[in-house]
């Protein structure tokens, strides 16, 4: 095939063409629009390191606190897994517990990891830096930001230590049953369950506050919205619907709690139990999905946005070529963001609301593959005919790519009605959603931390265990959720603590045992990682500045790694996009984004 | 290096176009703080709409027939029964406490401290006096009247589990401006804005522009009460 097309040449396209409509022409350099930011200097250890105002070090503090907590959420996974895989063999995992694992390892793994990594974690590192500012708008604010964020970890911690437990509602947490008896944690697991949540937001709202601002209204001189790494625009983006959407959540949580402590009864229907009728009633349960779908869309992806912005840059840079159809690219991080708001109710096919309802959500569901197509068929054309190195977090993009087509493509069965309503509830459902938002973005965080581990430590992580760490996960990941789309085909349901002698499990004995061995070497790996970040501060091989070859600012810093105030005296002038690898006619390999057009005269420069 | 001049820019959509396509700042001369009051005030607009858009679901869906607002929240003045006075009084107060708030950025922009401060305060009391009256209110309904968010005399549950919840949380608002009202003209009048007096607990200068965006937050909660009024009370 590639014969006949020997003799053409592949031209990387410059950054003029990419520049925006109004991007000033070649070595203007445009006027300050304001003073510089006056910063705060922290002089003790104390507000160097712990109330940090710098958003450097509150980007780690978000990033090792949503870890740790993080595995939490996979020791809760191990326990669900020896249970489905061995049931009676470890009998200390009751009933009660297996659903309190389900409802903590759901809820731990897509808030207070995902979320707060996303955001909290790679949103405060980068932002700033990327986008050429000394540090967030609000510094202050956004400290407390990541201090309500703990205390909400920390309650949520708490919850774990109360009488009854944590909550066992199932992460998606649905009245009446989460405040009824019959569920574990009924009483005081669901309300520190909903103050948690309720607390997180108000942190995130900070934090959020913060990030938008930043990209919008601060940054540096030449830095022109279509010339910001596809990085900030996944991670902004996700902001604008994490703060329009948690809203939602916000008052639903209000709501439950006061169901729960004050005996209202926004949720709650007419009930009979033990003969009697509820005290409660008139209210409807449908209310608390709709409030919740209404966040828990936008949320998929708010997970999502920053993830396929990271693994942009990670292609590009890794690829050295520049991302196919930058603007495109950006269009439809605008436009899934966008359509997320109007998609929730494709969670509620079976919740018994008006079937022309589903018509419509099924509708706008399907609409989102198109911008979604569109960005895998970029990233595999970025790739196309790249000088591709096979380094770890490129091997992690490449995962990422085949996870997230993987899990996509399972998902448009899911948005038809039709496919849905049989396989609702069954184990298909959880092995799209995790493939989807859980091992493809976590893909994307893994391969970041070994993209940008040196920027943050000055060190490389240990290649050798990279390597493990990847093909065990990556393979460990497709062994532990492909057996599953089988099982929900055979109609396993989920969230059952044990199959005990039904039909399904003839078949599903063996699967189940595989799957749980596979979670547990996967689980093993992570460990492992672990263990490579925290040694490698010390041990890791020592890092020359940029060495990954990068164009975007972060790694063009006076310092290396940054410190306080990001840049030195003055700030960067940015004269092209992050993209400019392999431009034709440069005796450069690639050119960052603050070299004047003069200082690479040789390179062909399109200027549209 | 040429001067930026905010006044030469193009106008209109072309403006529109320009700003968002150009560098530094999208919302140009628009300072940090305000930007972020603003965009906080639209994701707090989406927190009271779906207080009340859960409102309107429980109203359609209710078993028992919903209250009436006019006589729940009527007064007795005189031996004649005035529906809504109260709530009238109340909505009253605190418009006028927005007047009070836009003059006092006015003053602000001006430089003239005292003035300023002065109608920094008189906004704090109206906003002080709102809470008051919602006190008096609350305990009206719940002593006299017998409601509670659980339960009232006059129909569906969820009318008394509403109104506490939705008032309850737009007093939060008005009382968390109160309290920056009150630190705002204390602050005013020392002069910190002048002076460039470092903040208590971020340790930073701040200016009169600090007043407006104090006044939008303010103008903001007024706004809601005008919803909730329409929705709550008057529907």
């Amino acid at each position: 095939m590639s014969d006949e097309y020997k003799d053409n040449k592949i031209e990387a396209k410059s950054a003029d063409s990419s520049s925006g409509g109004y991007a000033p022409p070649v070595e203007h350099i445009p006027a300050k629009e304001a003073p510089e930011q006056e910063l705060y200097h922290a002089k003790s250890f104390w507000t160097k390191w712990v109330f940090s105002q710098d958003a450097k070090v509150i980007g780690v503090q978000y990033a090792l606190t949503a870890t740790a907590i993080g595995l939490v959420g996979l020791v809760l996974s191990w326990g669900m897994r020896l249970q489905l895989g061995f049931p009676e063999t470890f009998s200390f995992l009751g009933p009660a517990t297996y659903y309190q694992s389900v409802t903590m390892h759901g809820m731990i793994m897509v808030i207070y990891l995902l979320t707060a990594l996303f955001l909290g974690g790679f949103g405060n590192y980068l932002i700033p830096l990327m986008v050429g500012a000394r540090d967030m708008v609000f510094p202050y604010v956004n400290m407390v930001s990541y201090w309500v964020f703990l205390a909400a970890v920390l309650v949520l911690i708490a919850s774990f230590f109360v009488p009854g437990g944590p909550t066992g509602a199932g992460w998606t947490l649905y009245p009446p049953q989460a405040i009824l008896p019959g569920t574990p944690g009924s009483e005081y697991g669901i309300v520190l369950m909903l103050v948690s949540l309720s607390m997180f937001v108000i942190g995130f709202t900070m934090g959020g506050l913060n990030y938008v601002i930043t990209v919008l209204q601060a940054r540096t001189r030449g830095m022109t919205m279509m010339r910001m790494p596809l990085t900030v625009w996944g991670i902004f983006t996700a902001t604008i619907l994490a703060l329009l959407a948690f809203p939602a959540l916000f008052v639903a949580c209000i709501m439950m709690t006061l169901d729960s402590i004050l005996g209202t009864s926004f949720f709650m229907p007419d009930i009979f139990t033990m003969g009697e009728k509820l005290k409660t009633g008139g209210g409807s349960p449908i209310l608390f999905q709709h409030l919740f779908w209404f966040f828990g869309h936008p949320e998929v992806y708010i997970v999502a946005l920053p993830a396929f912005g990271i693994v942009s840059d990670l292609i590009s840079v890794h690829a050295r070529k520049n991302i196919f159809g930058y603007r495109m690219m950006v269009w439809a991080i605008v436009i899934i963001g966008a359509l997320s708001f109007v998609v929730w109710a494709h969670h509620m096919y079976v919740s018994g609301m008006n079937p022309y309802f589903g018509f419509f959500f099924a509708t706008t569901t399907l609409i989102i593959a198109v911008p979604t197509a569109i960005k895998v068929y970029n990233w595999v054309l970025t790739l196309w005919r790249g000088n591709i190195h096979l380094t770890i977090p490129m091997l992690f993009a490449l995962g990422f790519i085949v996870t997230f087509v993987n899990g996509g493509i399972t998902g448009l069965f899911l948005g038809n009605v039709i496919i849905d309503i049989p396989l609702s509830d069954t184990y298909f459902v959880v092995a799209h959603f995790h493939m989807v938002m859980g091992i493809a973005p976590l893909m994307v965080v893994f391969g970041a931390i070994y993209h940008w581990y040196p920027l943050i430590t000055g060190r490389h992580l240990n290649q050798t265990l990279g390597k493990i760490h990847f093909w065990v996960t990556f393979l460990g990941a497709y062994a532990i959720y492909f057996p599953m789309h089988y099982l929900g085909f055979i109609g396993v349901p989920r969230r059952y603590f044990e199959m005990y002698d039904s039909p399904y499990m003839t078949s599903a004995i063996g699967l189940n045992q595989f799957i749980t061995i596979a979670a547990l070497i996967v689980g093993f790996t992570q460990i492992l990682f672990l263990y490579n970040i925290f040694s490698s501060v010390f041990k890791g091989e020592k890092s020359e500045r940029n060495p990954w070859k990068a164009n975007s600012l972060e790694w063009h810093t006076s310092d290396y790694p940054p410190t306080h105030g990001n840049f030195g005296k003055e700030l960067p002038v940015v004269y092209r996009w992050p993209y400019d690898f392999s431009v034709p006619g440069s005796d450069k390999e690639y050119i960052p984004q603050d070299v004047p057009p003069s200082q690479v005269s040789t390179a062909k420069a399109e200027i549209t | 290096m040429s001067q930026f001049d905010i006044s030469k820019l193009p106008q209109g959509g072309k403006g529109f176009m320009h700003d968002w396509g150009s560098d530094q700042r999208a919302f140009k001369g628009v300072p940090w703080g305000k930007a972020m009051m603003w965009i906080f005030l639209v994701s707090d607009t989406f927190i009271f709409s779906c207080f009340l858009i859960s409102l309107m679901t429980a109203r359609a869906s209710t078993t028992v027939p919903w209250p009436y607002a006019s006589e729940v929240f009527a007064l007795t003045v005189f031996g004649v029964e005035v529906p809504l006075l109260l709530i009238a009084i109340m909505t009253f107060v605190l418009i006028t406490s927005s007047g009070t708030m836009a003059i006092a950025v006015k003053f602000g922009y001006e430089k003239r401290r005292k003035l300023c401060a002065l109608f920094l305060l008189f906004t704090a009391l109206g906003g002080l006096a709102f809470v008051g009256m919602q006190a008096f209110e609350w305990s009206k309904l719940i002593f006299h009247e017998g409601i509670r968010p659980w339960s009232n005399p006059f129909g569906a549950a969820q009318f008394g589990s509403f109104f506490f919840m939705i008032t309850g949380f737009h007093g939060t608002h008005v009382s968390i401006g109160v309290i920056f009202l009150f630190i705002f003209a204390r602050k005013t009048f020392r002069g910190d804005f002048d002076t460039g007096r470092k903040g208590f607990f971020t340790s930073m200068k701040s200016n009169y522009e600090a007043i407006e965006i104090m006044g939008l937050y303010w103008h903001f909660v007024d706004l809601v009460w005008v919803f909730i009024f329409a929705f709550f009370y008057l529907w």
